[in-house]
């Protein structure tokens, strides 16, 4: 992380009040380099999913900038952001497959917004699209399933297709709220892996919402702590301690939790 | 629910408080003597000497419907054949009109809640408040005897009974799946192909067949009143007291019933 480098997206004073009043975020000021992998901390109702959804317009910010390569996304009409949002993959904690479309299907579903609307219709990509989907499949170890219906998967298998669906959109930015809040512990830490792995292949940025403290520590070098829709901690993994926690989650005995992330490490080094 | 405390400490727990136990009780008490009241007025206005005989006048009507007259049966493939077709085309041109409707109709998917969506909820209701036999009835004035009227009659009344099952299945459907194609960067329309239509397919096959189903039952009375298929033969039969070939019309209908049952029974299981 080179502080000079231009961010590839910055918030300034990023505020979200819904209609019901809630302030779901409170002028957050938060920039991301290029090829970054962030995780974002907090409490259940901090603001973490709004955040991310502010990002891509999925939530209508209520005021603020969101900066894509300098380019302010709450100002861009329909076509335009449909063009900026092709740049912003997103990955679901539910994994958010259309259920009833095969996997092939859905991972093409990722090249919707580069491709004409007959084209997708008849389901006629362009070569490249087809031989890349082929390639990302087999780079997460799902090509054997290409012609199986979604709903026939298990939720690991379901979360790699949702990843290679954002990979499709030929991403600068991946958008990731809790990828592994369905999963058990195993899957959980294989998927955090994959995401981190094909970041760092593909030099993407991503913001990674998550709950499990340890799993953020071992997987993202920075961490973001977000409380009541606003930034109370932001720093290297290893500079999130008791009091960090504390600031972020409120008062507790930590030192587990914290234990608990160094002896992964240590594990992982093993 | 009520909680009290027992002489000996022990609490206690009853569904309802007294006073909802007898609330309940006074309330069926009042729909028991409703229903009194009621038997007593539809009696004041039946006569009974009537209804007392129904047995032996039913024996008497179903001694003269038999033997059924099967040779009747070789002019009826037509009518039987026109009746099917009624209902397949009337219910093909309802899918044409209701398909559309539901899309504006819905919250989700409707371009103007403000606008559109109060206009097609309108036209929804209005065509399913009326009976196809009655909208039968306006368009053979209208267009004259004949199957037309009869396809146009079972579409008016089909394209509401769609619509509706149709919006609330569109308004039901994951909302997750429609963001996740949004997120991509696809446009309106591919989300709608993409993301809504494949969710809710199987409730609009099996809202069509079911349709289907209905229409051609319905379409077997519509022509009593002049729209074309068997219905005209069995208005035709009645009025000359011909109850043998009666008989065999309702043996007919009842097989045709049964066949699209089957049709529609298989047409659901194989696509959900
Ligand atoms: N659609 C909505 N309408 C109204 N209020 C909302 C809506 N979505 C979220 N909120 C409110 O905004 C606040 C932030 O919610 P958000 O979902 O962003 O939190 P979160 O950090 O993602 O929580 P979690 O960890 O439970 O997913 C909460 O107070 C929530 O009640
Ligand atoms: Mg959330």
């Amino acid at each position: 992380m080179t502080p000079d480098a231009r961010p590839l997206l910055a918030l300034r004073g990023l505020t979200k009040r819904y209609p019901t009043g809630d302030l779901a975020l409170d002028g957050v000021d938060l920039e991301v380099p290029p090829g970054q992998v962030m995780a974002l901390i907090g409490p259940s109702g901090a603001g973490k999913s709004t955040l991310i959804r502010c990002v891509n317009r999925l939530v209508e910010p209520s005021a603020g900038e969101v900066r894509l390569d300098g380019e302010d996304l709450t100002r861009l009409g329909r076509g335009a952001l449909r063009r900026a949002r092709r740049r912003m993959g997103m990955i679901f904690q539910e994994y958010a497959l259309v259920e009833r479309l095969s996997v092939m299907e859905n991972v093409l579903s990722g090249r919707l917004g580069y491709t004409g609307f007959w084209a997708a219709w008849f389901r006629r990509f362009p070569r490249r699209d087809v031989v890349e989907a082929f390639r990302l499949l087999d780079r997460v170890g799902l090509a054997h399933m290409a012609d199986k219906r979604a709903d026939a998967l298990s939720g690991g298998q379901r979360q790699r297709v949702g990843i290679v669906r954002a990979l499709m959109q030929d991403p600068a930015l991946l958008l990731v709220d809790e990828p592994t809040a369905s999963l058990d512990p195993k899957t959980s830490r294989q998927i955090m892996r994959l995401l981190v792995e094909l970041c760092e292949e593909r030099g993407l940025a991503a913001i990674v919402n998550i709950h499990d403290v340890a799993l953020a520590q071992e997987f993202a070098r920075r961490i973001v702590g977000l409380r009541q829709g606003r930034i109370v901690f932001d720093g290297p993994a290893e500079t999130l301690d008791a009091a960090a926690l504390t600031r972020i989650y409120g008062e507790e005995d930590w030192s587990r939790t914290i234990r608990r992330a160094e002896a992964a490490e240590e594990e992982e080094l093993a | 629910m009520a909680v009290s405390t027992a002489p000996d400490g022990t609490p206690l727990w009853r569904r309802r408080t007294p006073r909802g136990d007898l609330l309940v009780w006074l309330g069926w008490l009042c729909g028991v003597a409703l229903a009194v009241a009621c038997f007593q007025f539809i009696s004041d206005r039946t006569i009974w000497m009537f209804v007392w005989d129904a047995p032996q006048q039913g024996a008497d009507l179903v001694g003269r419907m038999f033997p059924p007259r099967w040779e009747y049966a070789h002019q009826l493939w037509k009518p039987l054949w026109d009746t099917v077709n009624m209902a397949t085309l009337g219910t093909a041109l309802a899918v044409v009109i209701g398909v559309p409707l539901a899309f504006l109709a819905a919250h989700n998917t409707t371009p103007s809640v403000v606008l559109v969506r109060p206009v097609a909820l309108i036209v929804i209701v209005a065509s399913r408040s009326i009976n196809s036999l009655i909208w039968a009835l306006v368009l053979v004035i209208i267009l004259g005897p004949g199957e037309l009227a009869g396809i146009l009659a079972i579409a008016l009344r089909s394209i509401g009974f769609i619509a509706k099952l149709l919006y609330e299945a569109i308004e039901e459907i994951d909302p997750t799946q429609v963001e996740a194609l949004t997120a991509t960067g696809a446009s309106g329309a591919q989300v709608l192909t993409w993301g809504i239509v494949p969710q809710v397919m199987p409730a609009f096959a099996g809202i069509t067949v079911f349709r289907w189903d209905i229409n051609i039952r319905e379409a077997t009375v519509l022509g009593l009143v002049g729209a074309g298929g068997i219905g005209m033969q069995l208005e035709a039969s009645i009025n000359t007291l011909a109850w043998p070939q009666v008989t065999v019309i309702f043996a007919l209908i009842l097989a045709t019933v049964l066949v699209s049952e089957w049709v529609s029974a298989r047409v659901r299981h194989h696509i959900i």
